[in-house]
């Protein structure tokens, strides 16, 4: 469906090159939900622009390639990936998009536009086509007619989500779909995409800082922390049996609403620079298990069994028989 | 000290707070002499706060939990009821020094104090804003952010009085050593760094009640455990008292001693934050806990059921009897036992067990 290797992208900034996204490789299987989970500015909505070619300036897909359902996004010029890709493979819930809607248009005329400009419909026929996309996310027809203002946050986010899927894409990539909204409102959403998984057979990349949100949706889940991804595994492996201290520092971390109430904890420190990262692991100064090891050399991405990834010394060998 | 022989433990006693804003009416409206209409930030809100608790305001968007906060430091114009709080000796005297009338029990209506006679008590009522990014004047450096509440105040100290109190309160969050950041620029810090100068800003005037408005929500999650620790362990050694708002439960149930759900500018429950949250009892507050997701990876198998109808409704717009009922599950169950009350009378406050209260008709004969 899509794969991801070795992908790295790049900012080209005054201060120095900021290595955002650094050799990612995924893979996303049909009717699967992907968790993206990190810190700010560990690069998660990076891979999500990269993994769509549409990287913003200075940033820069440096190396690797994206394949999504047999075509190699990375090799196509901008052009053709407006034409062959992007809504009709690949599309995207982009954070803060409610805010994104025009105040000017309706919202049908909102929802049409990508028949207009990519399927070639004549505006009759895609405004029709885009009431028909209404009650796919719960809402009712006569929204087409209405001006964002008039809508809720919630409704808002309903109508982007089905903008989404105006061409029925194979992945959709969300990013902190429900960020800005509030808990019962973010439930309502959730339910939703699940259902359009189900139903639709859809496959989700879900980009989101909150594991609780995580949890809720994605079958497999990728942590990533300074541009990298460090664990990866299914849900169950990653919040029963987390292997990464970061993964585990962070899980630690979350306040929950049931159970005794342990100190939370936190992890001390700030988020590595990224034009200038530490040496040796980039978590080790905010390690509480870091090793001499950590300090000196990178570690690679090992699978300690069952497709359970992580980046990490204290599961890999290797640097013990090299001496 | 008179500020502290008040007797009953309470540091704040807020009776009947409204905020009205007025919507403008229109010409057609002023010919025909409608009555104006009014957008019901605070509707009614009764709480009081015990001296050296911390006691949360929790809610949706738009429920009015920070309009109360800032009616508070009267930030907000404010429309009726009354907020008796426990100052210390010294902002008593300064306060009946400026006029203000205040009583031999040591405590002071705020929403009484005329608004340009309001600066000495805002060296005990400090805020703490969620954005740390938007709260700190970025063309100052932290020295100066840090000195500014002092040369407003003007407590005649000596240029090294303020800074050795400038570094001691930067020690006192950790900022360490203090040498290192006051010359910095907050667009230097991090996140989690300039929380801790907003919350040293507030703590250099010794307040003893902050209002801390959704203090880590901008945070990443690995270092919202570390800001709310400091604030633990400063309510430990100053003895500051807190109103801690926040839409998020799960924080709640950690560091707050007592909490006031809020919907649509109302308290409809408010007890022991552990046990409103571990056993919600009104309608709303079983709907907000029911909704909030678990870090469990089994809820991915299941459709979370939310019990609650409808959207919010706007604060311009308040439905008549309960505000709830247009949303309320309990109250389509329960029709024949509650028949048409919660849609003609607004329910008053039921204690339902020690220090619990629910606004909801559903537990009249509980109390």
């Amino acid at each position: 469906m899509l794969k991801v290797e070795n992908l790295s992208t790049n900012f080209y900034t005054f201060r120095g090159v900021v290595k955002a996204v650094e050799n990612v490789s995924l893979e996303l299987e049909k009717e699967e939900i992907l968790g993206i989970a990190g810190e700010s500015g560990s690069g998660k909505s990076t891979l999500a622009w990269s993994i769509m070619g549409m990287v913003p300036p200075p940033g820069r897909i440096v190396s690797g390639r994206v394949v999504i359902d047999g075509v190699e996004v990375t090799r196509l010029s901008d052009a053709e990936l407006r034409r062959k890709v992007l809504w009709k493979k690949v599309s995207m819930v982009f954070q803060g998009a409610i805010n994104a809607l025009n105040p000017v248009y309706t919202i049908g005329y909102q929802l049409a536009e990508p028949f207009i400009y990519h399927a070639g419909l004549s505006k009759k026929e895609a405004l029709e086509k885009a009431k028909s996309l209404l009650p796919m996310v719960g809402l009712s027809e006569e929204i087409a007619k209405r001006y964002p203002h008039e809508l809720s946050g919630g409704m808002k986010q309903r109508v982007v989500i089905a903008m989404a899927l105006a061409l029925e894409p194979t992945v959709v990539i969300a990013d902190e779909p429900t960020t800005a909204l509030d808990v019962v409102v973010q439930a309502q959403i959730l339910n939703l995409l699940k259902k359009l998984k189900r139903e639709k057979k859809l496959s989700f990349i879900l980009i989101t800082h909150d594991l609780s949100v995580i949890a809720e949706m994605s079958d497999k889940i990728a942590i990533m922390y300074g541009g990298q991804i460090v664990e990866y595994g299914t849900s169950e492996q990653i919040f029963n049996d987390p292997l990464h201290p970061y993964t585990r520092a962070l899980l630690r971390s979350i306040p929950r609403l049931r159970g005794p109430i342990d100190k939370l904890q936190y992890i001390p420190g700030e988020p590595p620079d990224l034009i200038s990262p530490p040496r040796g692991c980039r978590f080790h100064p905010r390690c509480s298990d870091v090793m001499d090891v950590c300090r000196d050399r990178e570690p690679v991405l090992v699978d300690t069994g069952d497709k359970h990834l992580v980046r990490c010394w204290l599961y890999d060998e290797s640097w013990k028989r090299r001496g | 000290m008179r500020g502290l022989s008040g007797g009953n433990g309470y540091i704040l006693e807020v009776e009947g707070l409204r905020v009205w804003f007025p919507i403008r009416r229109r010409l057609s409206e002023l010919i025909t002499r409608k009555p104006p209409r009014y957008v019901r930030a605070v509707d009614g809100v009764s709480f009081n706060v015990r001296r050296n608790e911390t006691f949360c305001l929790v809610g949706e968007s738009g429920c009015g939990k920070t309009t109360t906060g800032k009616a508070l430091l009267r930030l907000v114009p404010v429309s009726g009821g009354s907020a008796y709080f426990q100052a210390r000796e010294e902002i008593l005297e300064e306060l009946s020094r400026r006029g203000v009338d205040v009583g031999n029990d040591g405590r002071v209506n705020i929403f009484g104090i005329p608004p340009s006679k309001m600066k000495p008590l805002r060296r005990e009522i400090q805020m703490i804003y969620q954005d740390p990014f938007g709260s700190l004047n970025p063309r100052y450096r932290i020295g100066a952010i840090l000195e500014e509440p002092l040369k407003i105040h003007n407590l005649h100290l000596t240029r090294e009085e303020t800074e050795e109190l400038i570094h001691r309160v930067l020690e006192e969050v950790r900022l360490t050593p203090p040498e290192d950041f006051v010359d910095r620029h907050p667009h230097q810090l991090s996140g989690g760094q300039r929380q801790r100068v907003a919350i040293a800003r507030a703590l250099i005037l010794k307040p003893s009640l902050i209002i801390a408005d959704e203090p880590v929500s901008m945070l990443d999650v690995s270092i919202r455990a570390e800001i709310l620790e400091l604030m633990g362990m400063l309510k430990e050694r100053e003895g500051i008292t807190y109103i801690f708002i926040t839409h998020d439960l799960a924080v709640a149930r950690y560091i707050c001693d007592r909490i006031a759900v809020m919907y649509l500018g109302r308290i409809v429950e408010l007890g022991n934050a552990r046990n409103v949250i571990e056993d919600p009892k009104h309608p709303y507050t079983k709907a907000l806990v029911a909704a909030i997701p678990e870090p469990d990876p089994r809820n991915r198998l299941r459709i979370r059921s939310v019990p609650i109808k409808g959207e919010i409704p706007n604060a311009a717009n308040i439905p008549p009897g309960c505000r709830f009922h247009p949303r309320c599950v309990a109250y389509d169950e329960n029709r024949d036992r509650l028949g048409e009350r919660c849609k003609v009378e607004e329910p008053p406050h039921f204690t339902v067990e020690k220090d619990r209260m629910v606004s909801c008709w559903l537990y009249e004969h509980s109390s």
